[in-house]
């Protein structure tokens, strides 16, 4: 392996790159009237390296640059939702963007560097590359984030981020620092030779380094206690950016986990399961309490997400196969889900409107009755009610706890989603049951509500057909151990 | 029929009516929703004409795999336990469309969708033979019920209805904990599996309150009753029918279903929890609805009341076991916990289309605003009163038959047991009567009053398709033990086993 750069495995980053440059380029040259050509091209971009990504399902787990680079199964349909979220992302945003005059060739060239970020720390086997491609996609989203610069609180937010974030790479950098102190290597094959070498419960180097990585994890996923900055960010970023803030990068998180705490420290799972639990338990209970309080709809998706990466923290402490799993799926359709919510938030943010508050959610059954069907499915999806995909997802993850033994968390846990299901009932009970206030009518154009019809039969769909994504996470996790 | 995917029809041809009548417009949903209906009651009508009475086996089974890595299974089938109680639901949605025709007039469409969409998803509770595929169904129905209440409601009805959806998805998370243990000890979903499985006596301790609070609150038991009255009284005439006819008998359904065979043990050990909240259920609910001023909830706390009468039948058998040293007379015990679920769907929503029969004229539902109804709607009267001597459980009448079954075993119980159940007969008739005497008797109180015109055509046809069907059931029950016989017996089987592991 060791002399085989085998460039050719990276080719959809490799394009990615290419075409990120090209479409970046390109947008120098147009004018403010042909914006939608660079925005196709970038469609374009994004579709073909879905595409070469796929091409590589069903090889084996293979290694590129000397063992710095994986491609497996799992990596393939992560990346593959990655891609398709973006690309969800992209459609979606369009209109909110022309509407405010920010269709710019930035959203979708820093969207696309943030996307190349993913994709690396997704295929990442190395320490070092891990770092890499989590600094690429934050560097975009600060970026992103206060994009819209003449606005206040996307400046504020935007800084809040940056300041934090920044922190928190130090933290997981000064984690790996220790870890390659300790293991001599930075593969992540050699720090698992180094950890199973260990008792981690009486290696206090290696606890103290595992700590700082925790800690990292946590501030990029985004759970209680690491998780002040989301509600801001959420709340202060243009809707189209918290959308993308809010769906892909939690897949990517997921594959960090994965490189990180399971092939990189499996033999050190005593050490972790115990640190997980109360970021786990934490985030549920911060999450789901602190959502009920909000006016905010946007601030309320925050806390709702923050709870939501809760579970995924409870798949993979039960550090088993089931549970991965489990977390895999979780994260995948819980971006399907939150881009499908912030895309009625885009919605009924029409004519000048920034359609953020609860409020606005007042009626949209009489103003609109298909849009707010399919929000009622991606609040009830979220909420967790069958026969609708996020049931699916919390059930497989609570399979996993009750496995695991952990019966107590599985308790807390329904017990918490009990907590989360009134806030979401009480934003269907908006749309529902009271009259609306606004009455200016809502229209999308083809695209949009295409895509969002297909977001929300996606979520019915894989609710009363889970198997077959299932069986491909299972799958996947299984050959990437 | 043979061969014929009856239960998938029963449960999808209405899900899918339903989707077809929110595209139809308000115009059309009306009689769509009626043939769509109606197509499904007569569906399911060979699920009783080929139904084999002497086996406790399930029939028309139906069974693909589902989702393999999670060994779930589409499993579907009916025994006589479940078989009743979907026709009683395929039935009482034909009502519920009629009786929703001239009156809702806000979004019909949606309306008439919701209620078909809620009939296909309760047919799957009963059908279900697969843990999660029941759960799966078992909280899917709370979407429908929840824009029913919350949409078509009265005044207060966002806090009921949101009420209503808490405490049942409260109650039924934890069961999911419980299924999914299970599921770790035995590898599989299906019930089946479930009742074979050796549990330990903790285990079976956690797990029976857990299916308790889920089925508990369904049911509803005191204390945990308090969502009832106000979703009644806040549901649109059909919800409610729907909620005291159907919902509630899924949690009877469920301790048959899974309590009682799955932790006999655990039943065993609370049997005495159990009919204590039964009782209370019997004896202080049956004193809370006399105090009532209005009218649906009145009706819904006897709901309550006779639900409790459920309960006690299904839990006398460890009882009867204790006191008599056999298990004698738990059949007749639990069969009469089944008879009255069945009269009870028959009874409470003829009681609540009654008073919906009212509330259309008058749009009150205070018993004070009535007064001398008799003199102006005297077929209605006719009607009410029917309804109103099955409900205090007159012989002659399906109300009478479950009850008496039940205070009947009782005795076997215990004397207190049983004495204490059967002070329903004098409560119970004491608030039943004494609301027909303020509502529909003595002088006219008011000139709305007077001006009130008799049922229409449309009312008197689901109003008197009721009172046929329950006096029929008063006088000739057997054909409806009859079906059941051989699966209660097996359900008493299951339920006297122990499954402690060392044991046998």
């Amino acid at each position: 392996m060791g002399e085989v750069m085998n460039f050719s495995l990276a080719t959809p980053e490799i394009f990615l790159l290419f075409s990120t440059c090209a479409v970046l380029l390109l947008d120098v040259f147009l004018s403010d009237k042909c914006r939608t050509f660079g925005y196709m091209a970038a469609l374009l971009a994004m579709i073909a390296t879905a595409f070469l990504v796929v091409s590589s399902f069903g090889i084996e787990r293979s290694f590129a640059f000397n063992g710095m680079y994986v491609l497996d199964n799992m990596s393939v349909i992560l990346k593959v939702s990655v891609l398709l979220v973006v690309i969800a992302t992209f459609v979606y945003a369009r209109s909110y963007l022309i509407d405010r005059n920010i269709f710019k060739g930035e959203f979708y060239t820093l969207s696309m560097f943030a996307t190349l970020g993913m994709l690396i720390m997704i295929s990442a086997n190395t320490l070092l590359v891990i770092y890499l491609g989590l600094e690429l996609l934050s560097l975009s989203l600060y970026a992103l984030v206060a994009f819209r610069r003449d606005d206040g609180r996307a400046s504020e937010a935007g800084m809040k981020y940056f300041v934090l974030g920044a922190i928190a790479s130090g933290m997981l950098l000064y984690g790996m620092s220790i870890l390659y102190g300790l293991s001599g290597s930075l593969e992540l094959k050699g720090v698992a030779a180094y950890v199973a070498s260990q008792q981690i419960m009486h290696n206090m180097v290696l606890l103290f380094g595992l700590t700082f990585i925790i800690v990292g994890l946590g501030f990029k996923f985004g759970v209680a206690p690491f998780h002040m900055w989301v509600p801001d960010v959420y709340q202060g970023a243009p809707t189209p950016v918290t959308m993308f803030l809010g769906s892909a990068p939690k897949i990517a998180a997921f594959a960090m986990t994965m490189r990180l705490l399971v092939n990189g420290m499996e033999f050190g799972a005593a050490g972790w399961q115990q640190m997980l639990i109360p970021l786990a338990v934490l985030s549920m209970v911060i999450g789901n309490i602190a959502a009920i309080a909000q006016s905010n709809l946007k601030r309320m998706l925050a806390y709702s997400t923050i709870s939501h990466m809760g579970f995924v923290l409870l798949g993979i402490l039960s550090a088993n196969e089931q549970g991965y799993s489990a977390a895999m799926f979780y994260a995948i359709t819980y971006a399907l889900t939150a881009l499908g919510g912030f895309a009625v938030i885009i919605l009924l943010s029409q004519s000048g409107i920034e359609a953020e508050e609860l409020e606005d959610l007042r009626g949209l059954n009489e103003r609109h009755p298909w849009y707010a069907f399919m929000m009622m499915l991606f609040l009830f999806s979220m909420a967790g009610i069958p026969p609708l995909v996020g049931f699916y997802a919390k059930l497989a993850v609570l399979q996993a706890t009750v496995q695991a033994g952990f019966i107590w968390l599985a308790v807390l846990a329904v017990t918490m989603s009990v907590i989360g299901a009134y806030y979401y009932l009480r934003a269907v009970k908006l749309m529902y049951f009271d009259k609306p206030v606004e009455s200016s009518t809502i229209s999308m154009g083809f695209s949009f509500n295409t895509l969002l019809a297909g977001n929300g039969f996606l979520v019915v769909i894989l609710g009363l057909f889970p198997g077959l994504l299932m069986a491909l996470c299972v799958e996947a996790v299984k050959m990437s151990l | 029929m043979e061969g014929w995917a009856l239960l998938s029809l029963v449960i999808w041809l209405p899900i899918i009516g339903g989707l077809i009548v929110l595209v139809a417009g308000d115009k059309l949903s009306r009689p769509a929703a009626l043939i769509f209906s109606v197509i499904t009651f007569l569906v399911s009508i060979p699920l009783w004409t080929g139904f084999d009475p002497t086996s406790y086996q399930m029939q028309f089974e139906e069974k693909h795999t589902w989702i393999s890595s999670f060994n779930m299974f589409y499993h579907l089938g009916v025994d006589g336990i479940s078989m009743p109680l979907l026709l009683l639901n395929t039935f009482i949605t034909v009502l519920i469309v009629i009786a929703g025709w001239e009156v809702i007039k806000k979004k019909p469409a949606q309306y008439m969708a919701a209620f078909l969409i809620m009939e296909g998803i309760i047919n799957g509770v009963f059908a279900a033979q697969d843990a999660m595929l029941f759960y799966i169904f078992f909280e899917a129905m709370l979407i429908p019920m929840f824009l029913v209440i919350g949409v078509w409601g009265g005044v207060n009805r966002v806090y009921a209805t949101i009420k209503f959806f808490l405490y049942t998805f409260f109650g039924s998370v934890f069961m999911l904990v419980s299924l999914l243990y299970m599921y770790n000890k035995s590898g599989s979903f299906a019930i089946a599996d479930f009742y074979n499985l050796k549990l330990g006596m903790t285990a079976q301790v956690l797990i029976f309150l857990s299916f308790l609070i889920a089925f508990g609150v369904k049911v509803p038991m005191w204390p945990v009753h308090t969502w009832l009255p106000d979703a009644h009284v806040e549901a649109p005439t059909g919800g409610s029918v729907i909620l005291a006819a159907i919902m509630l008998k899924i949690g009877g359904y469920g301790f048959l279903r899974f309590s009682l065979p799955m932790v006999p043990d655990a039943a065993r050990e609370l049997t005495w929890l159990v009919v204590f909240m039964s009782l209370t259920a019997v004896v202080y609910i049956g004193f809370v609805a006399l105090v009532q001023k209005d009218m649906k909830k009145l009706v819904a706390y006897s709901s309550i009341a006779h639900m409790g009468f459920v309960t006690l039948g299904f839990f006398l058998v460890y009882a009867i076991y204790r006191n008599t040293g056999s298990y004698e007379g738990s059949v007749l015990a639990m069969q009469g916990g089944m008879v009255q679920m069945v009269s009870h769907g028959f009874i409470s929503g003829a009681m609540f289309l009654c008073i919906g029969v009212l509330y259309d004229r008058m749009h009150t539902r205070e018993i004070s605003a009535y007064g001398g109804v008799a003199n102006t709607m005297p077929i209605f009267t006719a009607f009410f009163v029917l309804f109103a001597m099955a409900n205090t459980g007159l012989p002659g009448t399906s109300g009478f038959v479950g009850e008496f079954m039940v205070i009947l075993a009782s005795f076997k119980a215990s004397f207190w047991i049983a004495f204490l159940a059967a002070t329903t007969l004098i409560v119970g008739a004491a608030y039943t009567l004494w609301l027909v005497k303020r509502v529909l008797f003595g002088g006219v109180a008011n000139e709305e009053v007077a001006l009130l015109q008799d049922v229409n055509k449309r009312e008197f046809l689901f109003l008197a398709v009721l009172a046929l069907a329950v006096l029929l059931l008063g006088l000739w029950p057997q054909p409806l033990t009859h079906v059941m016989g051989a699966s209660i017996q097996h359900i008493v089987e299951l339920a006297t086993q122990s499954k402690l592991p060392g044991v046998n």
